[in-house]
């Protein structure tokens, strides 16, 4: 090394790259207020869309009169079904292999189906317009309950469907009746089960929810009628998946369509179906040849798009006198809504639900999925979770609690007694997944011990002893929780979303003067996607981070990719990312050789820059090579110096964690107080630690909500109960406790740089971790199995009914 | 409909406009005179992703009518930083990793701008009672409440060097 080059791991500090605490570059104009969000676009000539909804559940429509509606200044035009029919666009095709009416063709299916769609000048007049609509419902029997809707008698939701027995994922076998998915082995476990030491049983409901980003859906379509060109402006979580839908059901070519997402304010799972609003605006703006903006307000937000969960999970779980689980069997009735318009890969109608054996070495198990049309608004997204993991972490993490009261066993000991252990990795499932690494016990007695676990429950004994002797009206609960995600779908040969294989990709362009942009097929939603990928390609390339642009969210200019869900952009565009890196440098590894005149082989990489072997004041820095990529006439290589990966996963990704909860619960008034939360982590390899922290704050706060409060609810009548935020529970910082973080590292051993996702596991973790609290405070009174959301009075209602108040 | 004549300073700047009596503050600011900081979360005042500064008080602009501005001062996101440089809640924002999707950011910031000038000093529980008009789906609190805390500090120390 010669004496300018500075030493490694200044050199190496230099680039930000896997491991910084970098700050984000995204946040400078976040707080100045200039983001770029949906409704912050304004071009000339846009109009405003406006829907007129349906307050009935189910009803006929016999007739819809735009007449006075039209008569108001300002408003271009009103569409209904009829409108859409003739270009086929009435009724719209969904992720999940079903249809989905665009706007209410005969009949309404949920309160807030679309029912017509508003043009006018403003919002203001869009507005008084939808009021003036008049719309002629004759109203029919509503069912609400997914059991009820399986009655012989029960009503005939989707008359369009009569007659017709064989659906997207097979025979339905009840009019009401979407699909039945199985997994697993249903005649070894029922061996199992019956030849039990013992078997608990439970029902486990994972209650209806919304991601609620505190931005909603919204859209510009803008037709440029001269050139023949769609530019849609949306709030795209997967911006090239709507490209490619948009051509298919529209008919326009898929080159003459740009999609773009700008900033996009939170998705949560929100934003990654099609919504009647965005073929409305599209229809619209095609009609007017204007820009047509579609924004939708937060009741319409919570009434009409993507719900999440809404599983009725009954299971049984056998085991040894001594604890050793032997087999798990579980049946999901699941609530889809009217349409099935689920956001899950195509040959999973239940996501990734069959991963509900958890952290845990269960050698038999079985898995049956029923899904379920009601009359309640469609969705089933993963909200903050990869397709229905949070659904089935909750699941096992309540069926291991339940387990220990019926061993009178702790519930600590259990999963300890139960864990796949390191060794077994990697681990194939008895549901059918191959877990790629993991090291549970490490994490779990890490855990236990940051808590201080045995002193807690001595606390927790004392308490109960102190509260029979009418000493406190307060209980303790110690919520625990060893979760395990599966994210980063996936592998090409099972995962597609309406048959687009769901890899990922990147394109690296360095320039002359050796610094660098990057595009990829993701998107961020505050994920802080600019910040990090940039640190994935500082380490791979030797440029620093701050000399790299990272560029998503345009189809005209970024790489094809599936988008941003499920906690797949690190798995499967992060592994892009270091790929193309790898390529970069593997051209660079021939222009330095040709540079310093020696063999290829004959350089090797150290952080910024190949070296000859042996002789280390001999190199060239990745600058160097850059320019001399454009200005050098290097034989058998090609100008310039550029990369793009499709990469394609050959597994998924398996983050776990372990999380414990200490809540203080009144018995008198239900209201709780979260004395400790501790999370600790494992993503495999930590890109950026700052924002895996963040990332856990914000999932753990989602989970709060969601366990404590957070719930879109239906009275029998169909009516949403919580249609605003005044009802739906969102924490403030008042109500918000302090977390712990912490975390183990146990690489993903089939990714490139060893990481495996994390911004669901706080979600996936959290719920069980809270609800598990609650529980746990009652034990010692017999409780075994309440719902959620155990809001204030859940609570005082558990305790009541378990005769707390004398 | 019949328009209101409305006077009002927006971040210093003197701007004057006619609207409808029904129009909200958080429209004509967005719409009509171009400052798009201030974000529609919620229309029902719960989420404050809306709120401004109005004569010395956090408002939440999606239940202020316009015509209830006339000659009032408005400060939003876009007034707190001069052309020096940010506002110290804004680089302690982003010195705390105080924001992710940054929808809620410029409300947030506006809210504590107004909160340390009620309470220069506060607690930890101070500033989560005082801020708890602004929701966030992001950060989970965490590290809002400490950039809050930290722009406190800065500012204490600021105006002690001062004195």
């Amino acid at each position: 090394m010669n004496e300018m080059t500075p030493p490694k791991a200044e050199r190496a500090a230099a680039l930000k790259g896997l491991g910084t605490e970098r700050k984000r570059v995204e946040d400078a104009r976040f707080t100045q207020g200039k983001g770029n969000y949906v409704d912050d676009l304004k071009f000339p000539g846009m109009l405003f869309g406006d829907f007129v909804r349906s307050p009935y559940a189910h009803a006929r429509v016999k007739s819809i009169n735009a007449e006075k509606a039209m008569a108001v200044p300002g408003v271009i035009a009103v569409l209904t079904a009829d409108d859409l029919r003739p270009l086929n666009l009435h009724w719209m095709p969904t992720l999940a292999g079903d249809k989905q009416m665009v706007l209410a063709d005969g009949k309404v299916l949920f309160q807030g189906q679309e029912v017509a769609f508003v043009v006018a000048e403003d919002r203001y007049i869009a507005a008084d317009a939808v009021e003036l609509i008049e719309v002629e419902y004759e109203e029919l029997p509503v069912v609400v309950d997914p059991f009820k809707a399986q009655a012989d008698d029960a009503p005939v939701l989707r008359e369009d469907l009569e007659g017709n027995m064989e659906g997207a994922h097979g025979p339905r076998r009840h009019h009401n009746h979407i699909f039945t998915w199985e997994q697993g082995d249903k005649d070894a476990t029922d061996s199992v089960i019956g030849s039990a030491d013992v078997v608990a049983e439970e029902m486990v409901y994972y209650h209806r929810t919304h991601p609620c980003p505190l931005e909603t859906c919204g859209c510009v379509a803008s037709m440029d009628k001269v050139n023949g060109k769609l530019t849609v402006h949306g709030t795209f979580q997967a911006p090239h998946a709507v490209r490619t839908v948009a051509s298919l059901i529209s008919g326009i070519a898929e080159h003459n369509i740009r999609i773009i997402s700008p900033d996009i304010g939170g998705g949560f799972g929100n934003k990654v179906g099609v919504y009647p609003g965005y073929i409305c605006a599209i229809v619209a703006s095609i009609v007017t040849g204007v820009p047509v903006k579609w924004v939708e307000d937060r009741m319409e937000n919570l009434m009409g798009t993507a719900f999440a969960r809404d599983y009725w999970m009954k299971g049984k779980i056998a085991a040894t006198k001594d604890g050793k689980i032997t087999g798990l069997w579980c049946h999901v009735t699941a609530d889809h809504g009217a349409f099935d318009a689920c956001a899950d890969p195509t040959k999973f109608p239940a996501g990734f639900f069959n991963i509900c054996t958890g952290s845990y070495d269960i050698p038999t198990a079985y898995l049956a999925v029923d899904g379920i049309y009601t009359n309640k608004a469609p969705g089933g997204v993963a909200y903050r979770c990869s397709f229905r993991v949070t659904e089935a972490a909750y699941f096992i993490e309540r069926m291991i609690e339940v387990l220990a009261i019926k061993l009178g066993m702790d519930a600590a000991e259990l999963r300890t007694k139960n864990f796949i252990r390191k060794d077994q990795f990697p681990y194939q499932s008895a549901l059918g997944w191959e877990y790629d690494s993991g090291d549970y016990h490490t994490a779990w007695d890490k855990a236990l011990k940051a808590v201080g676990y045995a002193d807690l429950r001595k606390e927790q004994a004392e308490r109960v002893e102190a509260f029979k002797r009418g000493e406190t009206r307060k209980l303790l609960g110690i919520g625990l929780t060893h979760f395990t995600e599966i994210v980063g779908a996936g592998p090409v040969k099972n995962c597609d979303i309406l048959g687009l294989g769901m890899f990922d990709s990147c394109e690296i362009r360095i320039h002359p003067t050796g610094s660098a942009i990057a595009r990829l097929g993701t998107i961020s939603q505050g994920q802080g996607h600019a910040t990090t990928f940039a640190q994935i390609l500082a380490s791979e390339i030797g440029i620093s981070a701050d000399d790299i642009t990272i560029e998503e969210g345009d189809t005209d200019t970024a790489p094809y990719g599936l988008g941003t869900y499920g906690s797949r952009s690190t798995p499967v565009a992060g592994a892009a990312t270091a790929m193309a890196g790898r390529k970069i440098r593997a051209k660079a590894q021939m222009i330095a050789a040709y540079l310093l005149e020696v063999h290829d082989d004959d350089v090797e990489w150290d952080v910024d820059r190949f070296v000859v072997k042996g002789a280390p004041e001999r190199f060239k820095t990745m600058k160097e090579i850059a320019f001399a990529s454009y200005n050098q006439a290097i034989p058998g290589v090609e100008p310039g110096l550029e990369a793009v990966s499709y990469y394609d996963p050959p597994n998924m990704t398996y983050p776990f964690g372990a999380y414990i909860c200490v809540m203080e619960i009144d018995v008198d008034t239900g209201e709780w107080d979260i004395r400790q939360f501790y999370a600790l982590d494992d993503c495999g390899t930590r890109i950026n630690p700052m924002i895996i922290e963040g990332q856990v704050h914000g999932g753990v706060t989602e989970a709060l909500a969601i366990a404590m409060g957070q719930e879109i609810a239906y009275d029998d009548m169909g009516n949403v109960k919580t249609g605003t935020l005044m009802d739906f529970f969102i924490p403030t910082a008042w109500e918000t406790p302090h977390y712990t973080t912490d975390h183990t590292v146990t690489p993903s051993p089939h990714h490139p740089i060893g990481a495996k996702g994390v911004g669901e596991s706080p979600n996936v973790g959290g719920v069980p971790a809270f609800s598990n609290a609650v529980h746990d405070a009652f034990r010692p009174f017999g409780l075994v199995q309440s719902h959620m959301p155990h809001d204030h009075w859940r609570i005082w209602k558990t305790a009541h009914d378990l005769g707390l108040h004398g | 409909m019949s328009k209101v004549h409305i006077k009002l300073t927006v971040n210093g700047k003197q701007e004057e406009l006619l609207a409808e009596p029904r129009e909200l503050l958080i429209h004509v600011l967005r719409e009509r005179l171009g400052v798009t900081g201030p974000h529609i979360g919620c229309e029902t005042s719960h989420c404050g992703a809306c709120t401004v500064d109005m004569d010395g008080k956090s408002v939440k602009s999606c239940t202020v009518f316009a015509a209830q501005a006339n000659g009032a001062e408005i400060t939003t996101i876009e007034g707190l930083g001069n052309p020096d440089g940010l506002h110290v809640l804004q680089q302690m924002f982003k010195e705390h990793h105080g924001l992710q999707c940054g929808f809620c950011t410029p409300g947030m910031i506006t809210r504590a701008y107004r909160f340390l000038q009620e309470n220069p000093d506060p607690s930890e529980e101070d500033v989560r009672f005082g801020m708890a008009g602004n929701l966030c789906r992001c950060t989970g609190y965490q590290n809002i409440v400490k950039a809050i805390l930290a722009a406190a500090a800065e500012l204490n120390a600021a105006k002690e060097a001062a004195q």
